[in-house]
């Protein structure tokens, strides 16, 4: 049998396939289909400082072979996720990440801190959601603004600190790069693709907030290209992500590079596709006679 | 089981109107948990996103659950296109339903077009002392009529062209009815009318909203609604605090 076991940062995985932040709530609803405790971890949905209302609607335009969502990290703040969410979501014995977003640097770091005194098992930094007006993407769209909120979380994060980066930039490989030298434990990548649609009759984008984050099987191969680009650049090790709907999804994704896997949209698809994904991935590995999962990491073969 | 997905088979199939459609599927559990009012979300092969269905009849005993709907785009066009025998992969029963409370009670239901199908199974609990008020463009497309009226409950339809039954607002026909309770599905217009009318004749009133949705269970907060509560407003979501709200706590946006 195949070795689904992953380590990432210090961290122990049961298997490579965790929930993407923002699509998965903080584990409530999906836990109704099946114990948590199948998938290898969660990245509950983005926290801020303060309770956040979120964007008015719409919020959601299907696209071609995707979506579009602006939420607006709507959320119930730091405090009542330490509270109310984490004690459950501990007892499901998976690995927890918290996924904090913010205004400012300092807004980062404060979360940082407190979150280092609970029990999550690690941060991820969400400098890449497209959906707020100030904050999110304006610190992950440069590396000098990758590397400096990196930098300053770093020095209060004393859990292992991930950075979710941003597609919406011209270098990508530069800015995995700029993560890594200021202290990353490792990168997600990537965030939604920034997009719009327009209704034809009354000439309105269909979200309310105009633009929305693209996310869904249409940006795989972007994020394939990404994740690949980043491998060659850092040593840290990638969560890959964006796009994936389907096992061959998943072992593409590791082989460009990525040491594991965050699945969001295809749940809305398929609540069970990360254990179909699972299945089909270790079927994958028996037959190829590939010892584990982390074999594959960046095995692709490239054209000269 | 609160909700799950299940492969459920296609037993019979009719066309009600030019783009109105009638399904009923085996349903298994999924029709044991349902309540009426709650809605299903159907996976479209190819597409994304799921299309949630309201589901029009529950049948606990056959294990059967039955959807109205109008082609709305891929997705639905899709679904009219199915056969008996078809399989759907469905993801149900999602939402809060209508809380009937007490059946002997006069209770009015108003429902506008294809909001009409989600009323059905409620409004039979309550048989003979339900009316049911339905609005629609024109005689040709009149929906459930005779459904309604198996169960007991008079039917009084309105149509926007006069073709059929009162000429004007399905609304209209509150004006000359007594009752204890509303119950309402339909364009955010005639929903505003009835929570208008609820309100001057001071009864409780539950109205069924939609939303553009993606995962239908409350977690990735996509359908978001404005509500208020203790005086404090917020956004809440269709798929989860919904589809059926207490008319007092929402907002209505713009």
């Amino acid at each position: 049998m195949a070795d689904l076991h992953v380590n990432i940062a210090g961290v122990e995985f049961q298997n490579p396939v965790i929930a993407a932040s923002g699509t998965f709530g903080f584990g409530h609803e999906y836990g109704e289909f099946y114990p948590l405790s199948r998938l290898g971890g969660i990245s509950c949905k983005g926290i801020t400082p303060a309770p956040r209302p979120g964007n008015p609607p719409p919020r959601i335009a299907e696209t071609p072979g995707g979506m579009l969502n602006a939420v607006g990290l709507q959320n119930p703040g730091v405090d009542y996720f330490i509270e109310h969410d984490l004690p459950w979501l501990r007892q499901q014995g998976t690995v927890i990440i918290a996924n904090i977003a913010g205004n400012t640097p300092e807004d980062y770091c404060r979360m940082a801190e407190k979150l280092s005194d609970t029990d999550v098992d690690m941060i991820e930094l969400n400098i890449s959601c497209p959906n707020v007006k100030q904050g999110g993407v304006q610190f992950g769209t440069s590396s000098s603004g990758v590397e400096d909120i990196t930098a300053a979380v770093r020095k209060h994060c004393r859990k292992p600190l991930m950075v979710k980066l941003s597609p919406n930039v011209s270098d990508i490989a530069e800015i995995a790069a700029a993560a890594e030298s200021a202290g990353a434990d490792a990168i997600s990548m990537i965030n939604t693709l920034t997009g719009m649609r327009i209704d034809i009759h009354t000439r309105r984008p269909v979200i309310r907030n105009n633009t929305g984050g693209l996310s869904g099987p249409a940006l795989l191969p972007v994020a394939i290209r990404m994740v690949n680009q980043a491998y060659k650049r850092v040593k840290i090790p990638i969560v890959g992500m964006g796009g994936i709907s389907k096992w061959q999804d998943a072992v593409e994704m590791l082989l460009a590079g990525a040491c594991a896997l965050q699945i969001g949209t295809a749940f809305f698809t398929d609540p069970y596709a990360p254990l179909k994904i699972l299945d089909g991935l270790s079927e994958y590995l028996n037959e190829n006679h590939i010892a584990g999962a982390a074999a594959l990491t960046g095995k692709m073969i490239s054209w000269e | 089981m609160k909700y799950d997905v299940m492969l459920c088979k296609i037993i019979s199939k009719r066309q009600l109107t030019a783009d109105v459609f009638d399904l009923t599927v085996e349903a298994g559990e999924l029709a044991k948990a349902a309540h009426p009012g709650q809605f299903a979300h159907i996976y479209v092969p190819g597409k994304t996103l799921r299309r949630p269905i309201s589901i029009c009849e529950i049948d606990r005993s056959a294990q059967t659950l039955r959807f109205v709907f109008q082609i709305r785009g891929e997705g639905t066009a899709w679904l009219a296109d199915t056969r008996p025998g078809d399989t759907l992969d469905i993801l149900a029963p999602l939402g809060n339903g209508y809380s009937l409370g007490n059946t002997r009670q006069k209770a009015v239901f108003v429902g506008g077009g294809i909001g009409v199908p989600p009323l059905l199974e409620a409004a039979k609990a309550f048989g003979e002392n339900a009316t049911v008020l339905t609005g629609f463009r024109n005689s040709e497309s009149i929906i459930l009529k005779e459904d309604f009226e198996k169960n007991g409950s008079r039917v009084l339809i309105a149509t926007d062209d006069g073709s059929y039954g009162h000429h004007g607002l399905v609304t209209d026909l509150l004006d000359d009815l007594d009752f204890d309770v509303i119950f309402a599905c339909g364009p955010v217009p005639m929903l505003k009318a009835v929570c208008k009318a609820a309100a001057a004749r001071r009864v409780p009133c539950q109205i069924s909203l939609e939303e553009r949705m993606a995962c239908g269970i409350g977690a990735c907060l996509g359908c978001a609604c404005r509500l208020k509560k203790d005086g404090r407003e917020f956004y809440g979501h269709v798929c989860k605090d919904g589809p059926v709200f207490d008319y007092e706590t929402v907002v209505w946006e713009g």
